[in-house]
């Protein structure tokens, strides 16, 4: 059992946090929500502060930020319709392109490992792929394999693939076919029992974690063309399974989860104000994985926490985002 | 019905036909009207009464997303309309 230790809380947006994104190195993070600035946040010493408000670029609630892999951009998504691109190349942030499309708001938004593509997804059911090329960002496809709402996009941690979380309790994976550069759904994950708010890949990317308006976490695994356990795999394409699922330990909607890629502990945002600390069991079977509840964290905010990240760098340091307008820093320890 | 305890409160509203197309619009005016007078420690669930409404399981779900209920009251037309449903019901 471990514990979240409180390093520092941080005021200042007025209105509801949504979300918050990490640098790639670390040092710094942005966060967004119902006041429309953006917030980046930095470190000096032993205490972090803010740096810069990143405003004019959106005119409704950011949904979510999103810095690229290269440290060098930050993406954000509005309820505006938009996606803005940010970048500090002149000493200051400042929005160098809006990508307009989306019929109407922009749920999430995503950059690849590869720096090559960017995700966005909305409310119109359509997930959009930006092609990045220098600082031009073109329309790659538009995806309408959703019924409902798109709530959330992101990458695969290694490859070019793209998964989505939706209203219509589904997430779905997508990948582009290198013969006729079209971007096909290859799998549909059924299970949840209502609206998917959030997934997160593990480090390989042979794992993903998803949290739903059910109360559950549930865990799948791919299974590629070949694989040992015989799963069955038509058309060529990786299979993926439901392995495991957690319920019964959250009491509301979960809106967030993160599983750190250098220690493998998951955490979950609720909407019961906790954040909860998951760990997989030792001798856990592959195929049938055990997962145990290492840590609650009751009051972690006192409203719904909508967003939780591990750094990148720091292993057991965790960032959330809460309805009552903090952010939170905290390292968990065993 | 108010749990004290666990700070959640749940309202049951009863649309007056099965079909009745404001059903949406009705649940939405009072989250709103909770969230104005209610402290910030209670969670609210606004469902129809189990039954009475065709579109019962949509409506439902719509309500209890905060995301759509909250960029749906971005809407100040629909704010206008809300404000309007809610006036004149409290007279202190």
């Amino acid at each position: 059992m471990g514990r979240l230790e409180l390093i520092q809380s941080l005021t200042g947006h007025e209105g509801r946090v949504w979300n918050v994104s990490w640098h790639p190195k670390g040092n710094f993070f942005a966060s967004c929500g119902e006041d429309k600035i953006i917030r980046v946040w930095g470190k000096q010493g032993s205490k972090w502060s803010l740096k810069s408000t990143l405003s004019e670029g959106h005119k409704r609630t950011v949904r979510e930020v999103s810095w690229s892999p290269c440290g060098n951009y930050i993406a954000s998504a509005s309820f505006d319709a938009t996606v803005a691109i940010w970048d500090k190349s002149a000493g200051e942030f400042e929005c160098i392109a809006t990508l307009e499309g989306h019929e109407n708001e922009v749920k999430s938004v995503s950059w690849s490992r590869s720096g090559s593509f960017m995700a966005s997804c909305s409310r119109d059911k359509s997930v959009w792929i930006w092609e990045v090329a220098e600082e031009e960002y073109e329309c790659g496809a538009v995806l309408n394999a959703h019924t409902q709402d798109v709530k959330k996009v992101i990458w695969h941690p290694l490859e070019d693939i793209v998964a989505s979380a939706s209203y219509d309790n589904t997430v779905k994976m997508f990948r582009e076919d290198l013969a006729d550069h079209d971007w096909t759904c290859f799998a549909t994950l059924t299970s949840h029992d209502s609206t998917v708010w959030s997934m997160s890949f593990d480090k390989s990317g042979t794992r993903l974690a998803t949290c739903s308006d059910d109360n559950t976490i549930k865990i799948w695994r791919e299974y590629k063309p070949g694989n040992v356990e015989g799963i069955v795999t038509p058309s060529g394409d990786p299979v993926w399974k439901c392995v495991c699922t957690l319920s019964g330990y959250h009491n509301r909607t979960i809106y967030d989860i993160a599983w750190c890629h250098q220690t493998d502990l998951i955490a979950t945002a609720c909407g019961d104000d906790i954040i909860r600390v998951f760990k997989e069991a030792p001798e856990s079977d592959p195929n049938e994985p055990t997962f145990e509840l290492v840590h609650t964290c009751t009051n972690a905010h006192s409203q719904d926490v909508n967003a939780v990240k591990w750094s990148p760098t720091v292993a057991g340091m965790l960032l959330s985002a809460s309805d009552d307008e903090t952010i939170k820093v905290w390292m968990y320890e065993e | 019905m108010v749990d004290n305890e666990h700070n959640t409160i749940t309202v049951q509203f009863t649309p007056t036909i099965p079909h009745c197309s404001m059903a949406s619009l009705i649940g939405l005016a009072i989250r709103v009207q909770l969230l104005r007078v209610l402290p910030s420690r209670f969670k609210v669930n606004v469902r129809i009464t189990p039954g009475t409404h065709a579109s019962e399981r949509e409506v439902n779900k719509q309500l209890a997303d905060k995301e759509r209920v909250a960029a749906a009251l971005e809407n100040l037309n629909l704010v206008e309309v809300i404000n309007q449903c809610i006036a004149g019901q409290f007279e202190f």
